[in-house]
């Protein structure tokens, strides 16, 4: 029995091994050595790419991370939630809605994220409709800027929050409701009182979900961002591309996996056994 | 046993539920007064879970009426009907722990000091020293006893109570009979009991209603349902029937004898099953009829295969419109 464990764990070991622990090890060694001219690294050893950090410059991008990946997340909640339950109420109908969720990984996400660059552009659908329709004479700014990058994450990652919340919400038991409602409890204090609170796990599950990728997200402030907002991925990104200093751009991905570490590991424990 | 005077709580008025695959509830008239203890006895399917249902509000009657206390109470949400219930799984708040599931009626009424309030009904089903505890934490008797402390604390018009014992095992269960029926008459609330146990409706019940397909079939006291039973149904139902002829004979109402100067019938002794307190003899009649005497007493001693003279009164003998 313990030998056919072993070997049935074998290859994920194996796997996880060179591909996650040898590559981390391999950054936390970048991060303590020098920037090589042409990218690579060289010695010596130093901890100069850590202090750099905390420059004004790439504090500001941090923050800026955190604050959209936290307001992302809150939006994901407050769509998703509503979103789940219907979903948990929809009866016969519950797969077809559950198929339409996940229905956008069906294409990749750069082609999606290139389609709401369609959409939102000066000559992009929504504003020549709104200028044809004359609610507005000049192309609304919908594109390149926060907004734009929080409607692309929101979009994206939103079906990361409506799955483990359903699945929570699904696993309650029906006559919980009608025993608060028996017990005198109108349907919005139901919600408050019963189906909130059982939700937690899923909800805790969910924000880790949407957090976790959007505290690392580059490709939607790339194109939807359009350069002028810069986040924690696009600083990497670029550290290991243009500015060829691969050991900074190593103490920057540290520093967002600390970031991510610190801040979801409390929700993590609580998210039970739907994560 | 009617009693005029008494106010009646409960009314149904020719009430019928449909459901797209079928009637679950046909047309039933049934009156409750207040302070007894009242069962709906039938088998799995036969309308009881669909009727208590309709009375506590989680479903709308196809037609007829339900008066709560004199108010049709047709179209009024479960949350604004004084009638509580006691669901089978209990439906505990898993979040909430004894204390706090016990409170939350009261908190929904927006009642301001009812600390006095759970405690007292904590105390009275003597889970006191576990306020604390979440319902994960408790066995499946101390559930149900939160699950009843929970409802009774409102002090309902009726209390419904849907199969509460089924989960529990059989010691367990004859315990809460008792229990039961006791905090029944201490807080005189109107209790109405569903089941499929004909011997906990028969054991706790002032009256009992028994449902078949959607119907009842008869209401009243145990002993008169279980002495006159008004339909077929309800004489093969409750209790052990023989079916002689045409007449229904409870098993203890045949007397057996080696060599009775009257008798109805002989009969083929085919086994006899000692029970403890009983000896049950069963027997083919020379009708070819098969038919259980339940004998108390010491002569109660037959041989498989012996030839013996069955009698019985005809004032035990059971007859029905077929």
């Amino acid at each position: 029995m313990k030998q056919l464990r072993f070997w049935m764990l074998a290859p994920a070991r194996v796997w996880m091994a060179l591909f996650f622990a040898a590559p981390l090890l391999i950054v936390v060694a970048y991060s303590l050595l020098t920037r090589g001219d042409y990218g690579g690294v060289e010695q010596p050893t130093t901890l100069e790419n850590f202090t750099r950090l905390f420059d004004p410059l790439y504090g500001a991008i941090l923050l800026r991370s955190l604050v959209i990946a936290i307001v992302a997340t809150a939006f994901c909640l407050l769509l998703g939630f509503p979103m789940a339950l219907f979903i948990s109420r929809s009866g016969r109908r519950k797969n077809l809605y559950l198929q339409l969720v996940t229905l956008p990984f069906w294409t990749s996400f750069l082609v999606r994220t290139y389609a709401w660059l369609f959409l939102l552009r000066d000559t992009g659908l929504i504003n020549t409709l709104l200028i044809k329709a004359g609610i507005v004479s000049s192309p609304l700014p919908l594109l390149y800027n926060n907004g734009a990058v929080l409607l692309g994450l929101v979009y994206g990652y939103l079906p990361f929050m409506v799955l483990p919340l359903y699945a929570t919400i699904e696993r309650m038991e029906p006559a919980l409701l009608e025993a608060a409602a028996d017990l005198g409890a109108r349907p919005f204090a139901a919600l408050r009182r019963v189906t909130l609170p059982l939700a937690l796990p899923g909800m805790f599950a969910g924000s880790v979900l949407v957090f976790i990728p959007c505290m690392g997200a580059y490709l939607t402030p790339d194109l939807l961002g359009g350069g002028k907002t810069v986040m924690a991925g696009n600083l990497i990104q670029n550290q290991f591309t243009t500015a060829r200093d691969w050991p900074f751009g190593s103490a920057v991905s540290l520093m967002l996996m600390a970031i991510n570490m610190l801040l979801l590991l409390p929700m993590m424990r609580r998210s039970e056994d739907v994560l | 046993m009617m009693i005029a005077q008494m106010q009646a709580i409960l009314e149904l008025r020719n009430v019928v539920k449909d459901f797209p695959s079928h009637r679950a509830v046909d047309d039933i008239s049934l009156t409750l007064e207040a302070g007894r203890f009242y069962s709906l006895l039938g088998a799995s399917g036969c309308g009881k879970t669909t009727t208590l249902r309709l009375i506590a509000g989680f479903e709308k009657p196809t037609s007829g009426e339900i008066l709560l206390n004199g108010t049709r109470v047709n179209d009024v949400p479960p949350y604004r009907r004084n009638v509580s219930t006691v669901f089978q799984s209990y439906a505990l708040f898993p979040h909430l722990t004894v204390e706090k599931n016990i409170a939350f009626g009261l908190e929904q009424r927006g009642e301001r000091s009812f600390s006095g309030k759970v405690e007292q009904a904590i105390e009275m089903v003597r889970l006191s020293g576990k306020s604390k505890r979440l319902p994960a934490e408790l066995s499946g008797g101390e559930k149900q006893r939160v699950a009843l402390a929970r409802s009774l604390v409102l002090e309902p018009s009726i209390l419904l109570l849907d199969e509460p014992l089924a989960a529990l095992d059989l010691k367990l269960r004859r315990e809460m009979r008792a229990e039961l029926k006791a905090m029944q008459q201490r807080t005189g609330i109107t209790f109405l009991f569903v089941t499929h146990d004909q011997e906990e409706a028969l054991a706790m019940s002032d009256e009992i209603a028994i449902m078949h397909r959607g119907k009842i079939e008869q209401t009243g006291p145990p002993r008169e349902v279980y002495r006159k039973p008004a339909t077929r149904f309800v004489a093969g139902f409750l209790g052990a029937m023989n079916w002689i002829g045409d007449a229904g004979v409870r098993p203890e109402a045949l007397r057996i004898a080696r060599n009775g100067s009257e008798y109805r019938s002989t009969a083929r002794v085919e086994q006899s099953l000692f029970l403890g307190n009983a000896v049950h003899v069963l027997l083919k009649l020379e009708s070819g009829e098969s038919a259980t005497a339940e004998l108390t007493g010491a002569e109660a001693d037959f041989r498989t295969g012996e030839l013996v003279h069955v009698n019985w009164s005809s004032a035990d003998e059971m007859r029905f419109p077929r």
